[in-house]
């Protein structure tokens, strides 16, 4: 963990990480992964990782179509949208 | 001195009613963003649900290749930003994708070779971000967010471009065969990427590869892949490095063009959807699945040839649309048309005209059942072949019925022996230096004979008889 | 009124003692009169609330009773409220009104409950203390100067305060049970999957889980009925059946064998200690049988959680990025910018610091390491808790390490304030149920009794809280607040 890595996770993580703040920063996320080191204290070879809590399989939803045209209520509060797209700066590939 | 590599990935939208993980609806063509309901927007809070028609979908198209469908399969997501991905993840599969293996065997030069693939899995579709509407703006449209798609990724096994579409044919014949898709490459729902990279003849070690993207038809596929093996040659050649990129084809210009932005220094942090939860997939399920599945390519073709005595080339063609092919036995079915005057009609006169006007055989304006009527006829020598063909015309363009056309325009062929008696003699009276020369040894002659009765007959006489008759007539 | 539990004010309203629009009233009155010097509310839904009073006095005029009619409860403000502002205390979403209700909403407002605001919280639930939401510290109201703890501060205040009868709340890591214990109330998070987590936007997706705050187990229970149950917009939620907790944790109560960690009471504070000791001596008179077990892993919770919550909540919270809701920044030259931009104006500091780890524990080359080195930790812990619990059938320990600490003591030292979580963040990922509940007091502030349970054990929770109800009365302690 070092400056470097600091500018290669917040852009992408996409947020803007001010000079002076960069120290700080550092220090803090230092500090966090020395306390998640302590991990580290517990062998966990044979151990297998545990996603979800509970030993619950996935449910399945019949293809049906359950959903109306709801656009007027989710661009309501948007001044970024044109003819019902939503509009950002010009993207170059 | 260069050997090419390419693989393939295929993305294919399955053609469900609804998405993957919401309800909203997949038609095509909606008014921008009214067909993305919270949770395709990624809205705060919402979560996701899965389509169970996407899983049936996947394991179909896994045991139509023969893989092998894992349990317990995972979702994951992919992490980036693009304003067409509105939760700044892509849900997909990672670890455990639901279909492993399997293979899909192209023929090339009527020698088979076996491409072998990696695995399938399943993922939401990305919206839409048009940037030629306004000047300095770019517009999006997340209707398409949320469509499932099956990814197919090919081991790199492909030689060439040619090996290269086959694969391409074949795999879009068969998710049209299993009702998953309906492969519209010019509408999106089957895209295909393809990684090429060139190493030296006989080496084991592989090159660096590109990948290509943005290849919408088979024709493309061929430019694009032939155009990306002869750049890297030329770099190989002068003894520089090929650069791991994501490059786009531009078929107006029939060349790759590197990618401006982003992709080889985007790390996706792959990790389990922790919203969705491992999906069981129990051995009853993919046996009622298997039960289910509709006869495939290969077995269809294997079996076309031997029930029908076709051969393999106007097979092929036949059963590579399994509409097209059903098409053709519903003409035979409770007739007794003979299989290869059908299939040999369908290829010519049918396709033909089909091809004309891009018709897919469901818009076919001319049923089986018509052409059944108008081939029986033929058959049982009611009209001849050429009088057959311009009512098909008639029947194609302008939707007329054979049975008004042939009862009532009084077609039926002139099969009245003592009629075309007359007829024969009179032309053999009107033409004796002619058949002189034919009784001299110029058989050719026959046709020219031929030719006149029919002109005598309007087109109308029965062709065999008229033979018949010339030949016994003719004879010295 | 406001001394009143939802059980009384139950029976009030349906006796027509009281109507709706009165008791509605009554609540609003005293949040605009005391409110001020807790802030424990980002909105007041005033005109909101008077039109469901008005709704459920004409429904009750009829002879229609919903199961908690009339009845005023403050929802923290990370729940969607269709047609309400929706902030998570944050910025970002300021001025986010949602187009849709969550399901703990929805099934509230069928049961006929009434919402008379949004409660402040840290924002997006990451905090300890309430110190991190953008619109301001919330109080504690035994002492305002200092915390209440968090996320959920605002909601566990409110009720401590009297100024609600009951409110919602979640729990990623402690964030029902931590501020519950530091403000003397009674705060349930149920075992995970057994509330929906649709509507409640997304901290840590595979820890989240919702919750109530009320001032006696039985009002609990009450509302814990009504919040449970599966839902098929969240695959992660339970279709196991729902009882009557309200009957269960009334039922008679026999003999139960209580498990206490050793590794709680290592090195706890002596007052702490004492209280918490004081509370098993209370419960051994009155037919509580008590074991030492172990969870020697437990320790280890606070790193893996510092991880799982982390990097779960920086894929949860990509999608704030100024395009189709939330804050955008103004003037941005390409899209970059604009996410760049949105997001760090849109986020305060705690927020960005987990961003910022969660990224990196999920990153290439760092992903065993971590996220996956945690999820294994969280199998060992849970692994020790299914063992604790073959042999007892409940573990009790202090909800925290210590009561409330003064504002802005631990706010430059993250790290102090992930260590107080020390004692709730493994049932969380274990998804197991807790509950707090007031055991005593330490310099005049509260201290909570954590009762831990096996999953779906909640009936059993309550039934060992109700008893305990019966046998002491810190639960009936009221904070002195100015203009009371």
């Amino acid at each position: 963990m070092n400056k470097e890595t600091i500018i290669k996770i917040s852009d992408l993580a996409k947020i803007d990480i001010k000079d002076d703040q960069i120290d700080d920063i550092l220090t803090s996320l230092e500090k966090i992964l020395n306390l998640v080191d302590e991990m580290n204290s517990v062998n966990t070879d044979n151990v297998t990782p545990m996603s979800h809590p509970l030993n619950l399989k996935q449910e399945l939803r019949k293809d049906i179509v359950g959903a109306s045209d709801e656009r007027e209520l989710f661009q309501k509060n948007n001044k970024h949208i044109d003819n019902g797209y939503y509009i950002v700066p010009k993207i170059i590939d | 001195m260069w050997e090419s590599v390419i693989g393939l990935e295929i993305h294919v939208q399955l053609n469900t009613k609804s998405k993957i993980f919401s309800p909203a609806s997949t038609n095509f063509g909606a008014p921008q963003n009214t067909q993305a309901c919270a949770i395709d927007l990624g809205m705060p809070g919402v979560l996701p649900v899965l389509n169970e028609e996407a899983i049936i979908m996947a394991i179909k198209f896994g045991i139509a290749v023969g893989s092998e469908i894992l349990d317990n399969s995972i979702f994951a997501r992919k992490n980036y930003f693009y304003p067409d991905l509105p939760k700044g993840y892509q849900i997909s599969q990672y670890e455990i994708p639901i279909v492993s293996g399997g293979a899909m065997e192209i023929i090339i030069n009527g020698k088979s070779k076996i491409i072998n693939l990696t695995r399938a899995h399943l993922e939401e579709d990305a919206g839409k971000s048009i940037h030629d509407l306004y000047p300095n703006k770019s517009a999006i449209d997340l209707n398409r967010a949320g469509t499932p798609l099956i990814e197919i990724v090919s081991e790199p096994e492909m030689g060439n471009a040619e090996e290269a579409v086959q694969y391409l044919k074949n795999i879009h014949s068969l998710v049209r065969y299993l009702g998953i898709s309906d492969g519209n490459m010019q509408e999106g729902s089957f895209r295909c990427d393809a990684n090429i990279s060139l190493k030296k003849k006989g080496s084991a070690a592989l090159g660096t590869r590109a990948e290509i993207k943005n290849i919408n038809s088979f024709k493309y596929v061929e430019s694009a892949i032939n155009h990306e093996i002869e750049r890297q040659a030329a770099i190989l050649d002068k003894g520089d490095s090929v650069v791991q990129e994501t490059r786009l084809y531009d078929p107006s210009k029939d060349e790759t063009r590197s990618m401006r932005s982003k992709v080889e220094a985007n790390d996706y942090r792959y990790f389990p959807d922790p919203d969705l939860l491992p999906v069981s997939i129990s051995k009853d399920l993919i046996e009622e699945i298997k039960r289910n599945m509709p006869e495939l390519p290969s077995a269809k073709k294997i079996r076309f040839i031997s029930q029908y005595g076709l051969s393999e080339y106007d097979t092929i063609i036949l059963v590579s649309d399994r509409e097209l092919s059903e098409y053709f036995e519903n003409i035979l079915k409770g007739s007794d048309l003979n299989p290869k005057m059908t299939a040999n009609w369908i290829i010519t006169e049918v396709l033909a005209l089909a091809k004309k006007t891009y018709l897919s055989v469901k818009d076919y304006p001319v049923s089986s059942e018509d052409l059944k009527y108008l081939l029986s006829n033929v058959t049982n020598e009611t009209i001849s072949s050429k009088q057959a063909k311009d009512v098909f015309e008639r029947m194609w363009d302008n939707k007329e019925n054979p049975r008004d056309i042939i009862e009532n325009e009084g077609m039926k062929q002139i099969s009245d022996i003592g009629k075309l008696n007359k007829i024969v003699d009179n032309i053999i009276k009107n033409n004796y230096k002619s058949v002189e020369e034919y009784q001299g040894g110029k058989d050719k002659l026959l046709g020219f004979f031929v030719g006149q009765v029919m002109k005598e007959t309007q087109g109308q006489g029965n062709p065999k008889i008229i033979n018949q008759l010339l030949k016994e007539k003719l004879k010295k | 009124m406001h001394n009143k539990t939802v059980s009384e004010l139950k029976k009030y309203l349906e006796e027509k003692k009281i109507s709706s629009v009165e008791l509605t009233q009554h609540f609003i009155n005293r949040i605009k009169a005391i409110d001020s010097q807790l802030n424990s509310f980002i909105s007041l839904t005033e005109e909101y609330a008077i039109t469901q009073a008005k709704k459920i006095d004409l429904e009750i005029s009829k002879g229609k009773i919903r199961p908690l009619a009339g009845i005023p409860l403050a929802q923290k403000d990370i729940f969607c409220t269709k047609g309400l502002k929706t902030t998570c205390g944050s910025k970002m979403l300021e001025n986010f009104i949602s187009p849709y209700n969550a399901t703990v909403v929805e099934k509230l407002n069928d049961a006929g409950m009434v919402i008379i605001g949004k409660t402040n919280m840290d924002e997006f639930a990451m905090g300890s203390s309430n110190e991190t939401s953008y619109f301001g510290d919330v109080k504690n109201p035994w002492n305002t100067e200092y915390v209440p703890g968090g996320s959920s501060g605002g909601s566990a205040a409110s009720v401590a305060a009297r100024l609600i009868p009951c409110s919602t709340g979640t729990d990623t890591g402690g964030s029902i049970r931590q501020p519950a214990s530091l403000t003397g109330v009674c705060g349930i998070k149920p075992t995970y999957g057994r509330v929906s987590r649709y509507g409640m936007i997304a901290f840590a997706s595979s820890l989240d889980q919702g919750g109530v705050f009320t001032r006696t187990a039985e009002d609990c229970a009450i509302l814990l009925t009504h919040i449970s149950g599966y839902d098929p917009k969240d695959s992660t939620s339970s279709r196991k059946d729902v009882p009557d907790y309200e009957k269960e944790c009334k039922q008679k109560f026999t003999s139960m064998t209580i498990g206490i960690p050793i590794e709680f009471l290592d090195g706890l504070d002596d007052t702490v200690k004492e209280v918490f000791e004081e509370s098993i001596k209370v419960l051994e008179k009155n037919g509580c049988k008590f074991k030492k077990i172990s969870l020697k892993s437990s320790r280890l919770g606070v790193s893996a959680y510092q991880v799982v919550a982390p990097a779960e909540c920086s894929s949860n919270l990509s999608r704030f990025d100024g395009v189709r809701f939330g804050h955008r920044a103004d003037n941005t030259k390409n899209i970059d910018e604009l996410y760049k931009k949105s997001r760090s104006e849109g986020f305060g500091q705690e927020v960005k610091r987990r961003i910022l780890i969660g990224t990196y524990a999920l990153s290439a080359g760092y992903y065993d390491a971590y996220y996956l080195k945690a999820q294994k930790i969280r199998k060992v812990i849970s692994n020790e808790f299914a063992e604790a619990f073959k042999e007892v059938d409940l573990i009790l320990g202090p909800t925290t390490p210590d009561c409330a600490f003064k504002i802005g003591e631990k706010s430059n030292d993250p790290i102090a304030m992930y260590l107080s979580d020390v004692f709730t963040v493994s049932t969380n990922l274990a998804g197991l149920p807790a509950m707090s509940l007031p055991m005593g007091f330490k310099n005049h502030l509260p201290l909570g009794l954590q009762i831990i349970g096996n999953h779906f054990d909640e009936a059993k929770i309550l039934s060992l809280a109700h008893h305990y109800q019966q046998i002491t009365d810190w639960h009936t302690k009221k904070p002195k607040l100015s203009g009371d």
